[in-house]
C-alpha cells in the first residue's frame, strides 16, 4: 500500500534518479581526488540561491537552481584559479572558498529576512534539504537534467576517461584540458546543485563520494566503476526512502546517507581481490605456504 | 561594557582562537579535516546529552572534543587501508557521523532545543545575553570566558609545543627519528582543534568555524615563509577580520558572523592579488618583464648572429627578422622601442642594426649565459 504511494513514489524515484546521477559523476570526482568538492560546491550555493530569490523575488525552484548552479560554478573557477596562481593546496582553497561563500550567503539571507512582505521563509530549507517536500515537477526536473548529463558523458567519455587518467597525455592528443576540466566541472556542479534539495548540503558530499567509492573496490575498470556507482546509488536512494518511510520519525536524507555508507562498508570488507577480508585470506594463505616451504628447505637440507 | 563591545570582544577571541590552531592544519594539509570536525562534534554533543540530560553540562564540550579525535582517528584508519584517498575517507566519514546524529535529534530529542539550525549557523548576536554569573555578580557574557579559555589553552600549547609542532609540521620523519612521537604531536593538535571548533560553533556556527580556522592562515601564507611570522600574521587577520566583520554587519544589520567570514574572504582576495612577490600582481608584471628582457636578447642574438653572414643586408630587414622570430607587430615593435632607447640598435628605414653598444652587450650576455 505504502509501495503504491503517490508522494512515496515521487521521493523515491527523484532520491533514486540523484542517486545514480551522483554516483556516474563521483566516479570521475573521486578518480580526481576532488571528493570534497560536493561539500564545497553545496556549501558555495547559499548566496546564489539567495541572490537568485532577491533578483526574481519568488521561490521559483528554476530560477533558484540556476543561482546555486552560477555561485558553485564560481567557486570552482576561484578554487581553480587561487590553486594555480599561489601555492596554496586545493583542499585549504576548498574549505577557505566554500566557508566565506556560506558566509556571504548567511548577509544575503539575514538581509532578506528584513525586507517587509516577502515570502523568504524556507529559503534556508532549501540549502538543508528536505527529501519528503520532493514534489513532481522536481523530479520532473530532475529527470531532464539528468538525462542531459548522462548524455554529455557519454558523448565525451573518452575525453574524459584520457583526461582523468593522463590529461598531459590527452593535451598531447590535442583535447585541450581546460576546456574539458571546465566541462566536467559544470557538469558535476550541475549534479550536485540537483541534489541539494533532496539529501542537503552536507549529505550531497556523501551521495557523491559513498557510491564511487564502493564501486572503485570491485572493478579496476572505468565503465564498470561509472556504472556501479550508478547502481550503489540509485540502491541507497530507493532503500533508504523505503525505510524512512516504513519507521516513524525517520529523516530521509540521513537514511540515504546511512545506506550509502553501509554499501562502502561492505565493499571495503568484500570486494575480490581488494577487500580487507580478501587481503587477510591472502596472508594466511602465504603464512602457510612459506611454512610449508620451509619445512621442504629444511628436509632437503 | 556595552554588548556592542563584548560582541566585538567575544568576535576577536573566537577568531584569534581559530587562527591559531588553524595554522598547523593548512601548513599539513588538513583543511578539510576542520570541516569535517566541526560536523561530527554534534554527534559528540547528542551522545553526551543523552547521558547528562543536561545542554549546559561542560561534559557536552568532552564528548564533541572526543567525537572530534574519533572523526580524525577512523578517518586515518580507512586511508590507511589504501583502498581509498585521504579526501575520499573524509567524505565518507563525517557525513556518516553527521546523518548518525540527526536521526538521533529526530528520533530522541524532538522536544529539546537541540535543532541542527542552530549548530549549523549560530548567531553571535545572542552571545551577550548568556552571561557569567560568579557570586550573584554579573562579570560579562559567558562566551567571553569559555572561548577565552580556549584561547589561551591554544596559546599554551602552541607556546610549549612550538618545537615539536614545527618539526612533525614539516618533517615528521626527522622527528620520529629525534624521539618526538608524529602520532602524539598529531593527536594532540587535532585534540585542541575539536576543542577549539566546539567553542567557537555555539557562536558562529559550524561552517564558519571553517572560516576562521583557513583563512587568516592561508591569506598569512602568501605573506611570509617563516612559521613564526605565519603565527602572528593570522592573529592579526583574525582580529582585523572580527573587528571590521562586526562594524559591516553592524551597518547593514546582517548575521555578523557571516558578515566575519565575508571579511575573511574579502582580505584573503586582496591579498591574494595585491601580496608582494606572490600576489597575482607581481606574478604578472614579473612574467611581462621576463617575456620582455627574452626578447630584447633574442632580436639582439638574432642580429649579432647575422652580422657575420655576407646577405645581412637582407635579413636585417624589420619585416624578414619579424618573420625569423615569429612575433607579433605589436612585440616587435614594442622591443625595437626598448631597444632603441637603451642605444642598443639603430633603424634605419627598414633595417636594423646593432650599434658598437648594443653589440658589446649582446656578446657580453651571450658569455654571461653560455660559458
Amino acid at each position: 500500500m505504502l509501495l503504491s504511494d503517490y508522494t512515496f513514489q515521487t521521493v523515491a524515484i527523484g532520491s533514486a534518479i540523484l542517486g545514480l546521477i551522483s554516483g556516474v559523476l563521483g566516479t570521475f570526482a573521486v578518480l580526481r581526488k576532488q571528493s570534497l568538492l560536493g561539500d564545497g560546491v553545496s556549501h558555495a550555493a547559499l548566496p546564489g540561491v539567495v541572490l537568485g530569490f532577491i533578483l526574481i523575488g519568488s521561490k521559483n525552484t528554476e530560477f533558484l537552481l540556476l543561482g546555486a548552479l552560477l555561485s558553485g560554478l564560481l567557486s570552482t573557477l576561484l578554487i581553480t584559479t587561487i590553486v594555480k596562481y599561489s601555492r596554496i593546496k586545493f583542499d585549504s582553497a576548498l574549505a577557505l572558498i566554500m566557508s566565506v561563500f556560506f558566509g556571504l550567503g548567511l548577509v544575503l539571507l539575514t538581509y532578506v529576512q528584513k525586507i517587509p512582505n516577502a515570502n523568504q521563509a524556507g529559503l534556508n530549507r532549501f540549502i538543508f534539504g528536505q527529501a519528503s517536500s520532493l514534489m513532481r515537477r522536481d523530479v520532473n526536473l530532475m529527470i531532464i537534467c539528468g538525462s542531459i548529463l548522462l548524455l554529455l558523458l557519454i558523448i565525451f567519455w573518452k575525453e574524459f576517461k584520457i583526461f582523468t587518467f593522463d590529461s598531459e597525455f590527452a593535451q598531447s592528443l590535442g583535447f585541450s584540458p581546460k576546456k574539458l576540466d571546465l566541462l566536467l566541472s559544470l557538469m558535476t556542479v550541475t549534479g550536485i546543485i540537483l541534489g541539494l534539495q533532496t539529501v542537503g548540503v552536507i549529505l550531497m558530499s556523501a551521495m557523491l563520494v559513498a557510491p564511487a567509492v564502493a564501486a572503485r573496490q570491485w572493478t579496476n575498470k572505468l565503465s564498470v566503476m561509472a556504472f556501479l556507482g550508478a547502481i550503489f546509488g540509485a540502491i541507497s536512494g530507493i532503500f533508504g526512502t523505503a525505510v524512512s518511510s516504513f519507521i516513524p520519525k525517520l529523516p530521509t536524507g540521513p537514511t540515504i546517507v546511512l545506506f550509502a555508507s553501509l554499501i562502502v562498508l561492505i565493499s571495503i570488507l568484500l570486494a575480490p581481490g581488494r577487500g580487507i577480508l580478501h587481503r587477510l585470506y591472502r596472508q594466511k594463505h602465504n603464512r602457510s605456504l612459506n611454512i610449508e616451504r620451509r619445512a621442504e628447505n629444511d628436509s632437503t637440507i | 561594557m556595552t554588548p556592542q563591545f563584548e560582541i566585538q570582544l567575544i568576535a576577536v577571541i573566537v577568531a584569534v582562537g581559530c587562527a591559531l590552531p588553524g595554522v598547523f592544519l593548512v601548513l599539513r594539509k588538513m583543511s578539510m579535516m576542520s570541516d569535517s570536525i566541526t560536523h561530527t562534534i554534534l554527534l559528540g554533543i547528542v551522545l553526551a546529552f543523552f547521558i547528562t540530560h543536561d545542554l549546559s553540562s561542560p561534559l557536552l564540550i568532552v564528548g564533541a572534543a572526543i567525537m572530534g579525535v574519533v572523526t580524525v582517528w577512523l578517518t586515518e584508519t580507512l586511508t590507511r587501508t589504501n583502498l581509498l584517498a585521504e579526501d575520499a575517507a573524509i567524505g565518507i566519514v563525517f557525513p556518516l557521523l553527521f546523518s548518525i546524529a540527526i536521526i538521533l535529534i529526530t528520533r530522541y530529542a524532538g522536544s529539546v532545543h537541540l535543532d541542527t539550525d542552530s549548530v549549523l549557523l549560530g548567531e553571535l548576536a545572542f552571545a551577550p545575553f548568556n552571561r557569567m554569573i560568579v557570586f550573584n555578580t554579573d562579570i560579562g557574557a559567558k562566551a567571553i570566558y569559555t572561548a577565552g579559555t580556549i584561547l589561551i589553552i591554544n596559546l599554551v600549547a602552541i607556546f610549549l609545543f612550538f618545537k615539536e609542532l614545527k618539526l612533525v609540521t614539516f618533517d615528521p620523519v626527522l622527528a620520529a627519528v629525534l624521539g618526538f612521537s608524529p602520532t602524539m604531536v598529531h593527536y594532540g593538535l587535532m585534540t585542541l582543534v575539536s576543542l577549539t571548533a566546539v567553542s567557537a560553533f555555539e557562536a558562529v556556527g559550524s561552517v564558519l568555524v571553517v572560516a576562521f580556522m583557513i583563512g587568516p592562515p592561508v591569506t598569512a601564507y602568501l605573506l611570509t615563509d617563516d612559521l613564526k611570522s605565519m603565527l602572528i600574521i593570522s592573529v592579526l587577520i583574525g582580529t582585523i577580520n572580527g573587528i571590521l566583520g562586526y562594524q559591516l554587519a553592524a551597518i547593514f544589520d546582517v548575521s555578523i558572523a557571516g558578515s566575519m567570514a565575508t571579511m575573511t574572504g574579502i582580505l584573503f582576495i586582496s591579498v591574494f592579488i595585491l601580496a608582494p612577490h606572490r600576489g597575482l600582481l607581481s606574478i604578472f608584471r614579473r612574467r611581462k618583464m621576463q617575456k620582455t628582457k627574452f626578447g630584447k636578447m633574442t632580436l639582439l642574438f638574432h642580429l649579432l648572429n647575422n652580422e657575420s653572414s655576407f646577405i645581412q643586408e637582407q635579413v636585417s630587414q624589420i619585416c624578414i627578422v619579424q618573420n625569423h622570430l615569429n612575433w607579433s607587430d605589436h612585440f616587435i615593435k614594442d622591443i625595437i622601442n626598448r631597444l632603441q632607447g637603451e642605444n642598443c640598435i639603430e633603424v634605419d628605414g627598414v633595417f636594423i642594426k646593432l650599434t658598437d653598444k648594443g653589440r658589446k652587450t649582446t656578446i657580453q650576455e651571450y658569455n654571461e649565459l653560455f660559458s
